[in-house]
């Protein structure tokens, strides 16, 4: 057991790679939250009138809003007072290309690994890139406006196209959901929007990478993903943050629209700073996504690597209100350290042949906390619905803990509900099975653990599951060579 | 704001209770006011919305009195079949006139019994209304099964409860079975009267090592009957409790059923049948604690719901951080038989150790159509092929049962049930 031990110390002493932070002239709106502050906001980004009252509106219900306690996570409170709303860095001037965005900025995604380089990087993907408070730069935007699609910050959907902006802000997920919601409502800076019309395949992954750098601020985007009836898009997000002591708070959220016959397949490779051996520092990741299957035959798959923040609070949902429409969740949530996850998904089922999938597959090492918490719920007139749960737990050493809430509310009889669990470690037997033809015992759980995580590795675009595969690889960095 | 959530209500109700065990019922009290009635969506009551139902159906908020039993009635409630002994009890007081005397077990009732820990097991902080009951219980019954005994007829606890303008009935059992003693308990109640009444039961069972307990219950009080249980069982190393729940009735049951494994090669097994109909309204809530390491648990619930029914169930599996070599299973099945009917079900895990096997699984679903084809197909009516398939269903549970007579009265209560309805 000693070679275990030795395995998971090394696996605990892994650093974190994107921890460095760079120093550049922000614009920030200083520390507190008031009415002011979200006028500041409006103001700055130059919005219409609605939309301030939609924030102020938002605003006054969270003011009324108790935080949460349920989550099987214990943090201390995070003082919201304290925190600046705004921060973005002063050279973003109005660009209309690519080549006018301050060579700085372009080298931080450069160092990330996102070339924002039209022709350098691989092509297929369009990419939003987002630092801090705003959006950098987009992408490809010219080959998608061919046709006809819309990819932009979000600030640039609010003064181009708000007519749609309007009619689907806050339709998925409304401003008075939770707590983060409503702040995220009142506060959000940028994130990205896309609108795919009718009929529309898009040719190429969208994706928005988000990055923290700027200290003591809580990064709010919004994400709003249109797909018009019949379209398809499969859209990316990733994330990383700067090695600092004090926690940090991420409140997004994404809200996906799905019409008749639409799919859209939404992939995250979560990496923010987990907080360092000691669990000090670290992104507060509490996150809403959801998804709503509008249209008759419409499907909505949530796919997500789960492998920093100090504390995740994530629940990506699917509303199945279309008749015949799809839901599907598959994540991997590693945790490590002093990390906390509680994660999982919501299947509301409302029409009538609905189907849902959920495939969870949790680790937990070091002294971490891993949670599994979903809902599968089948209303009345959903008939034949059908979902299938299997939510595995892998333990790595005797100081962490997995746990499963998993809640199965059926009110018709014609649905067909599965679930199931195991928690276990990686067994003996196992090992000593590929010990036996050979293979040493470190290759042996990077097998397992690969094996294991297979299922949902499959599911992501390959750009990125490249990106996980390397990520799981590092984050046991030690125990697979 | 209604009555009960009132705190003048509770006064003079807890102001009535006897004045025996007094530092155990003011634990009780204070245990009970901090807690207070479950609120709307608390957890632990998220389905069962159980203040509001006490509200509704509960207007006389006092201790009902024990009514007079004969022994026609005691003799008329017997299973077909049964040997062994019983104890009555009436409206939670127990009636020595009618009971069997004992061989080799003592019994004798909880006032005599002052320095019984009552509350050291079913304790009162996990549950208000174990809170409510130890607080302001009337009087109970003492079980000490000594050590080594071989208690081989099976012990009936038959209840017979009934009140006026829906009172409380607060029964209070201890039971404690030393080491490497052997005893099987029936659990029984019969309601008098269709008045609505809340019974609000505790039963603690202490078991030593090596000790072998079964506890088999049988729910089937009349459809006005407001119940809360609260049934939790410590066991030693190499002990064994098996306990069978059949909920067959009942305006709103509440079953929070806990075992705590406490020594090493310790077994648990909790199975489980709910077979509603009507509005019926039944909540099983199991927990089992691992605490220690190399000890195994097994759960297996079943329920068939038809009409507007409603079956919840939460399974809790915690094993603790020094609980290696755990093995915990918990299955959970449901078949619905009608549009109204409802079920919500979490099963749980919560796990702190890494070297265990734990899995739960859990199914929502409806008679296959291809089995109930393969029956009418040879000739069976579609009436029978259904109440066949479902009793298969249920079987799987009922078979756990060893006493005898016990499993055929529930095997008879099932068919019936399934024959008449389904």
């Amino acid at each position: 057991m000693s070679k275990d031990n030795q395995i998971l110390e090394e696996l605990t002493s892994k650093e974190y790679e994107h921890g460095w932070s760079v120093n550049y002239e922000a614009d920030e709106a200083p520390a507190g939250l008031n009415e002011d502050i979200i006028r500041w906001i409006s103001a700055k980004k130059e919005e219409p009138e609605w939309l301030l009252e939609w924030r102020l509106k938002a605003f006054r219900t969270w003011m009324n809003m108790p935080e949460p306690e349920w989550a099987n996570v214990t943090y201390p409170k995070i003082d919201l007072q304290a925190l600046k709303y705004y921060s973005a860095p002063k050279q973003i001037k109005k660009t209309k290309s690519l080549e006018e965005v301050d060579p700085e900025l372009i080298a931080i995604y450069e160092r990330l690994g996102i070339s924002l380089n039209e022709q350098k990087r691989l092509q297929g993907i369009a990419v939003d890139a987002v630092l801090d408070s705003v959006s950098v730069a987009t992408t490809f935007k010219g080959t998608l406006a061919k046709l006809g699609i819309v990819f932009c910050s979000f600030s640039e959907a609010v003064k181009e196209h708000p007519e749609l902006v309007k009619k689907y802000l806050g339709s998925v997920v409304p401003m008075t959901d939770n707590y983060y919601a409503a702040l995220n409502s009142a506060v959000f800076s940028d994130g990205s929007f896309c609108y795919i019309p009718k009929g529309v395949r898009c040719p190429m992954e969208l994706s928005t990478y988000f990055r923290i750098n700027a200290a003591n601020t809580g990064q709010f985007e919004r994400t709003l993903i249109v797909a018009e009836e019949s379209s398809y898009v499969s859209y990316l997000e990733g994330c990383t943050a700067p090695q600092r002591d004090e926690n940090q708070l991420h409140a997004a959220v994404v809200e996906i629209y799905a019409a008749a016959h639409a799919e859209v397949k939404y992939s995250t490779v979560q990496n923010w700073f987990p907080g360092d051996k000691e669990g000090k520092g670290g992104i507060y990741n509490f996150v809403t996504k959801r998804g709503i299957c509008a249209g008759d035959h419409s499907k909505i798959s949530w796919t997500q690597v789960e492998t920093g923040s100090a504390v995740t609070w994530k629940y990506p949902s699917c509303i199945l209100k279309g008749d015949y429409s799809i839901g599907e969740f598959y994540s991997v949530a590693v945790t490590n350290n002093y990390q906390q996850a509680d994660t999982g998904t919501k299947m509301i089922h409302i029409g009538k042949n609905t189907k849902s999938r959920i495939v969870s597959k949790g680790i937990s090492a070091g002294k971490s906390q891993n949670s599994y918490r979903g809902q599968v719920q089948v209303m009345k007139r959903a008939d034949n619905a059908r979902n299938f749960s299997q939510c595995d737990s892998l333990l790595m050493g005797d100081q962490c803990g997995a746990h499963t809430f998993p809640y199965i509310d059926i009110n018709n009889p014609s649905a067909k509900v599965e679930h199931e669990a195991t928690t276990s470690k990686i067994g003996e037997d196992q090992i000593f099975y590929c010990n036996q033809r050979g293979i040493a015992t470190e290759d042996a759980v990077a097998l397992i653990v690969n094996g294991y995580a297979k299922e949902v590795l499959n599911q992501l675009p390959m750009e990125f599951a490249v990106e996980a595969q390397k990520l799981l690889a590092l984050t046991l960095e030690g125990s697979v060579g | 704001m209604s009555t009960l959530t009132q705190q003048d209500t509770f006064q003079a109700f807890l102001a009535a209770s006897p004045s025996n065990f007094p530092s155990v019922r003011t634990t009780g009290k204070e245990s009970f006011i901090s807690q207070g009635l479950p609120a709307v969506k608390a957890e632990e009551y998220k389905f069962t919305n159980i203040t509001k139902k006490l509200e509704s159906s509960i207007q006389n908020f006092s201790p009902a009195l024990p009514l007079a039993v004969s022994a026609e009635q005691v003799k008329s409630a017997l299973i077909e079949g049964f040997e062994g002994d019983v104890l009555v009890f009436s409206n939670g007081s127990f009636v020595p006139e009618l009971s069997s005397k004992i061989e080799g077990v003592e019994v004798s009732l909880l006032s005599g019994k002052e320095d019984t820990a009552l509350g050291s097991i079913a304790k009162p902080n996990k549950d208000v209304f174990a809170a409510l009951n130890q607080a302001s219980f009337q009087d109970g019954i003492f079980i000490s099964v000594p050590k080594k005994a071989q208690i081989e007829k099976p012990i009936l606890l038959l209840s017979f409860n009934g009140a006026n303008a829906g009172q409380v009935v607060q029964p209070r059992v201890w039971i404690q079975v030393g080491d490497f003693a052997e005893v099987t308990f029936l659990d029984q109640s019969v309601s008098l009267g269709e008045q609505s009444y809340f019974l609000n039961k505790v039963v603690e069972i202490k078991g030593g090592i090596n000790s072998q307990i079964n506890y088999y219950r049988i729910q089937n009080e009349g459809k006005n009957c407001v119940e809360v249980s609260n049934i939790e069982t410590d066991i030693q190393k190499d002990a064994k409790f098996t306990s069978v729940n059949l909920s067959l009735s009942g305006d709103m049951v509440r079953n929070n059923l806990s075992l705590n494994l406490l020594g090493s090669n310790s077994e648990g097994n909790m199975y489980g049948i709910y077979l509603l109909n009507g509005k019926s309204h039944v909540d099983n809530h199991t927990n089992v604690d691992h605490t220690i390491p190399h000890a195994e648990s097994n759960e297996l619930y079943k329920g068939i719901l038809a009409d507007q029914s409603r079956g919840v169930f939460n399974g809790k599996i915690f094993v603790r951080q020094d609980a290696q070599k755990t093995n915990a299973f918990q299955q959970n099945n449901n078949i619905l038989l009608s549009e109204d009917a409802i079920v919500n079900t979490k099963p749980q895990l919560e796990i702190w150790a890494d070297d265990v096997k734990c899995s739960h699984g859990c199914t929502v679903g409806q008679l296959d159509e291809e089995a109930l084809f393969y029956l009418q197909a040879r000739g069976i009516d579609k009436l029978t092929a259904k109440g066949l398939l479902l009793y298969a269903f249920a079987g799987e549970v009922l078979e756990k049962i060893e006493e005898e007579s016990f499993r055929n009265y529930a095997v008879g209560l099932i068919q019936d049930r399934l024959g008449s309805k389904f």
